[in-house]
């Protein structure tokens, strides 16, 4: 009898499991198409990396809390699943695995206590110690007692068995065992009585959890491995190309249009909040909050996606038809909906997914929804209308006339690969190096050593144009796209092979953005060339003149292109093999300076602003330079290096400035 | 309600020099774009179709190339586009240049009444704001210049009542359409071009209309019907005048001899 309840139980509670996995993956496949499944053996050796050997998760102390919480879990699964089996058929055993079953309840056994002491360690952390970037739901306090009570009913049903000599393992069970003191002196049937007491809690809150996760932060549980097999394989993630053909939908104003790989992120958070923690955004008072961005998302997915397969019953597994009605709108007008001012408020710096531990994608999102706002409602902060006019009618930010472009080479003699001078390199000088009267001082200082070091280079003068960075971040692709193909065929009709930048925007827009059109340059930051030019005994530079030197590392050099340790040769190289002081938020960690993603051209009105917070950090590193590598954090540090009084005691410089005042 | 706004290709003037030989422009490579004031003229056409559904065609007089400019009113919001071109048209001052749009726009006046036309207070290549009156007295209706706001419509009276911004004061005034205004860039903020619009106007088909269909006699237009006579073209020199500068504490200094000089010009009183 008891078998029969327990059978109706266990298929039921497995019908509705199964139900709501197929929900899961029909919502998926409501987005748009994208292959994630191109190198597979690097996705699985991530997957094993990060999602079972939980790389990212450990990189908080109380990382590995959740790790061993984790592993706890992955060992108890087997067994679980012989609990399950043997309650149906009670002959059933998975005793037949030899001594790699006595090591595997010996296992499950010291883990089950392990876990105990997580959940109780997790639940003191939430009531007495909470991170503020950790919300206080009862969703998690839920589901930390489910574990923790699936624990005590495991040990009281073993300790039971072990006593009615019931329990194979029950010799290498050394914790059970220890419980099992506690009922020295009861009689058999009390121990079976309570055995079974135990052993339907057990079950009832085992099958309880299951189908618990899919309604709760903890579907994470499901879909985080999986979201690491299927991360992006760029460092940071970008938007895809467009296609703009008429009747087309441009940029995404309905959750259904993100492609399925969003979708399955918005599924994963796991409300850890890490991404909340390091964003420039959130951390000075601003709307977006990236963890919100994201809950935002899933559940407008899942109250959208209801709608949907109302209207569409038969055909499951499709993407979402284009004219699929929405009962709630993405962007602004309910608490399920991300609201426009956070849209405009991300610098995509890349912190949030540079720590996600499930590899969530944050910044392509909001950029896709900034695409929306502009290209298909002109509807953006007004100041930005003379950066997109300039952009496209002048091709550079400020609307200065393009053939002032090359002014400041006018008394340098810098040779024009546009009059057929063969070059190696060309220094593609970008718009802050070419019209910015302070970055235009990096520019000369960079020519200074280009040609101190013999480097053959050459300049496209007044016919350089802008890439395009701050369009795109900025969501007007359809301008982008066309700056992107004129620069290509441009670039290609001089024979351009290899690219010199000074600007980090620049130099991620050309060698990363471009690939989607074609391109396939040879692009050299300035901080790997002049750091490989000293490493080659090209230049010498002797003096120390920065004196105590701080470095800043830029969002789109480091977390965007990995290059943390070149801009810090370089300086090691001009300090007397001094290695530059560090911020307390430094290399991956790296705080924005808060121009990126277009937000350089943009009023920064709620909160504080995001380059003092970066500036006071600096100044508590007591530096007499801070060094930089990008035009934008230039005018940013100088700014709060003005505004915190202290320019007249700290400088400012790009390292190539450093440089440059080292070599004779 | 119909609306007629006159569009303009000029030279994006901040890139264009002067020839210290010939006198002339240097055009070469300079990109060209809609006369700012006619963005705004544009918008508030638009603006009239948002609130009162007006129909909206644009006219330009140019070469085949100033299709793009049409395109651009296309791309916001524009139903339809005249692009008036001929070689006779070619080398017009104000005066030939108006004959031919209010010919124009007094034959679309035929097919559908015209109620408002716009333009743009001035170009910013000839900067003589004489084409929009020019084309208001060609078709004999009401010009209001220089409007910076228009205040009301009443649809029904067939009136409007409008803000003209002069040296030191605002003007409202209400008159009977149809009229002809030119606009103050103040009046509004041109809006941004949808995706969609682009991708429209890149499709609309922009009719040509050349001498053929006006039949003008080709006295009164192009050079021949153009008075004016191009002497030279030169940059003002300042002949007079000084800056006046000090730092620091040399600041008040150079205020109070400033003010001296100015008092003893008699160009201010104590
Ligand atoms: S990219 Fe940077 S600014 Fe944008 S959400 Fe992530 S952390 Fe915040
Ligand atoms: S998006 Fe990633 S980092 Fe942010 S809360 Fe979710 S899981 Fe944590």
């Amino acid at each position: 009898m008891e078998r029969l309840i327990f059978l109706i139980v266990c298929l039921g509670a497995f019908a509705f499991f199964f139900k709501n996995i197929f929900r899961l993956v029909a919502t998926i496949c409501l987005g748009r198409a994208e292959n994630r499944f191109d190198n597979l053996w690097s996705r699985c050796a991530g997957m094993f990396a990060y999602g079972f050997g939980q790389l990212r998760v450990i990189q908080k102390k109380f990382g590995y809390n959740h790790y061993l919480l984790f592993w706890g879990f992955m060992t108890l699964v087997l067994v679980n699943f012989e609990f399950l089996l043997k309650g149906i058929f009670p002959a059933f055993s998975l005793a037949f695995m030899g001594p790699l079953y006595y090591i595997l309840m010996f296992a499950a056994d010291i883990m089950s206590l392990v876990v105990l002491g997580c959940v109780v360690l997790a639940i003191a952390r939430r009531l007495f110690f909470r991170p503020y970037f950790i919300d206080q739901t009862a969703d998690a306090f839920l589901i930390l007692c489910l574990v923790g009570s699936l624990m005590i009913a495991f040990f009281g049903m073993s300790a039971c068995e072990y006593r009615l000599d019931e329990l194979a393992a029950g010799t290498y069970m050394l914790v059970t065992r220890g419980v099992a003191l506690f009922l020295r002196g009861s009689d058999t049937e009390s121990l079976h009585a309570s055995m079974r007491v135990f052993w339907w809690i057990h079950a009832i809150v085992l099958l309880f959890f299951m189908n618990y996760l899919p309604y709760s932060k903890h579907l994470h549980v499901l879909t985080a491995i999986p979201n690491c097999f299927f991360r992006s394989k760029h460092m940071v993630a970008t938007v895809p190309r467009l296609q703009f053909k008429k009747g087309e939908e441009f940029g995404i104003s309905k959750v259904v249009q993100f492609r399925w790989k969003d979708l399955l992120d918005f599924m994963s958070c796991t409300e850890c909040g890490r991404c909340q923690e390091v964003c420039p955004a959130s951390n000075t008072q601003k709307t977006l909050n990236p963890k919100k961005m994201v809950h935002q998302g899933k559940v407008n997915l899942f109250t959208n996606s209801k709608s949907v397969f109302a209207n569409r019953p038969a055909d499951m597994l499709a993407p979402a038809p284009k004219d699929a009605a929405m009962n709630v709108p993405l962007i602004n007008g309910s608490d399920k909906s991300v609201s426009k001012k956070a849209i405009w408020d991300c610098t995509t710096c890349g912190a949030c997914m540079q720590v996600c531990p499930v590899f969530i994608e944050h910044a392509p999102k909001i950029v896709q929804m900034r695409q929306h706002l502009v290209m298909e409602k002109a509807e953006f902060p007004e100041e930005l209308i003379a950066l997109f006019e300039n952009s496209e009618q002048r091709s550079n930010p400020w609307g200065i006339a393009p053939s002032d472009r090359a002014k400041w080479a006018a008394d340098l003699n810098v040779p024009l690969v546009t009059q057929g001078v063969q070059a190696e390199y060309l220094f593609y000088v970008g718009c802050a190096g070419a019209f910015d009267s302070r970055a235009r001082q990096v520019t000369t200082a960079l020519t200074k050593i280009l040609n101190a070091a013999g480097v053959s280079w050459g300049i496209l003068g007044n016919e350089e144009k802008c890439c395009g960075d701050s369009m795109r971040r900025l969501g007007n692709e359809y301008v982008f796209d066309k700056m992107a193909q004129a620069n290509i065929e441009q670039l290609k009709k001089y024979g351009i092979k290899k690219i010199i930048t000074y600007c980090p925007h620049c130099y991620t827009t050309l060698k990363n953005d471009y690939k989607q059109f074609g391109a396939d340059f040879e692009v050299i930051h300035h901080s790997e060339l002049i750091s490989s030019l000293i490493a080659a005994g090209k230049i010498n530079p002797s003096s120390d003149s920065a004196g105590r030197v701080v470095i800043h590392d830029s969002c789109y050099l480091g977390r965007y292109n990995n290059l943390y340790d070149q801009p810090r040769d370089v300086i090691k190289a001009c300090s007397g093999g001094r290695a530059p002081a560090e911020m307390e938020r430094c290399r991956e960690k790296s705080f924005c300076c808060g121009a990126g993603g277009g937000r350089m051209w943009m009023e920064e009105l709620d909160g504080k602003r995001i380059y003092l917070e970066r500036t006071q950090e600096a100044l508590r590193a007591a530096p007499d330079t801070i060094a930089v590598a990008c035009p934008y954090c230039l005018t940013m540090y100088e700014d709060g290096v003005k505004d915190e009084k202290a320019a007249d005691r700290v400088k400012v410089k790009d390292i190539a400035e450093i440089v440059a005042s080292s070599i004779s | 309600m119909h609306i007629v706004v006159c569009v303009k290709m000029v030279p994006d003037t901040t890139q264009v020099s002067i020839d210290p030989v010939t006198n002339t422009l240097i055009r070469d490579g300079v990109p060209f774009i809609t006369n700012p004031y006619d963005t705004n003229a544009v918008e508030e056409a638009i603006r009239f179709k948002d609130k009162y559904g007006a129909f909206v065609t644009a006219v330009s007089m140019g070469p085949p190339n100033a299709e793009s400019v049409l395109r651009k009113a296309v791309s916001i919001g524009t139903d339809r586009a005249i692009l008036l071109s001929d070689r006779a048209f070619g080398g017009a001052d104000t005066l030939a240049t108006s004959t031919v749009l209010g010919l124009a726009i007094k034959k679309l006046n035929e097919e559908q009444p015209v109620d408002i036309v716009l333009c743009g207070k001035q170009t910013i290549d000839g900067d003589t704001a004489q084409v929009g009156p020019g084309i208001a007295r060609r078709m004999n209706i009401t010009q209001l210049t220089l409007v910076d706001e228009v205040v009301s419509v009443n649809t029904e009276k067939k009136t409007i009542r409008i803000r003209r911004k002069l040296e030191n004061y605002h003007e409202i005034i209400e008159v009977k359409l149809p009229v002809m205004m030119t606009v103050e860039r103040e009046i509004n903020t041109p809006r941004y071009p949808t995706v969609p619009g682009r991708l429209h106007a890149d499709d609309v088909r922009v009719e040509i209309w050349s001498n053929a269909q006006l039949k003008l006699d080709p006295a009164t237009i192009g050079l021949p019907g153009s008075p004016t006579q191009v002497r030279r073209i030169f940059a003002p020199e300042r002949e007079k005048g000084e800056i006046m500068m000090g730092e620091g504490p040399d600041r008040t200094k150079a205020v109070e001899a400033c003010f001296a000089k100015l008092l003893d010009r008699d160009i201010v009183h104590v």
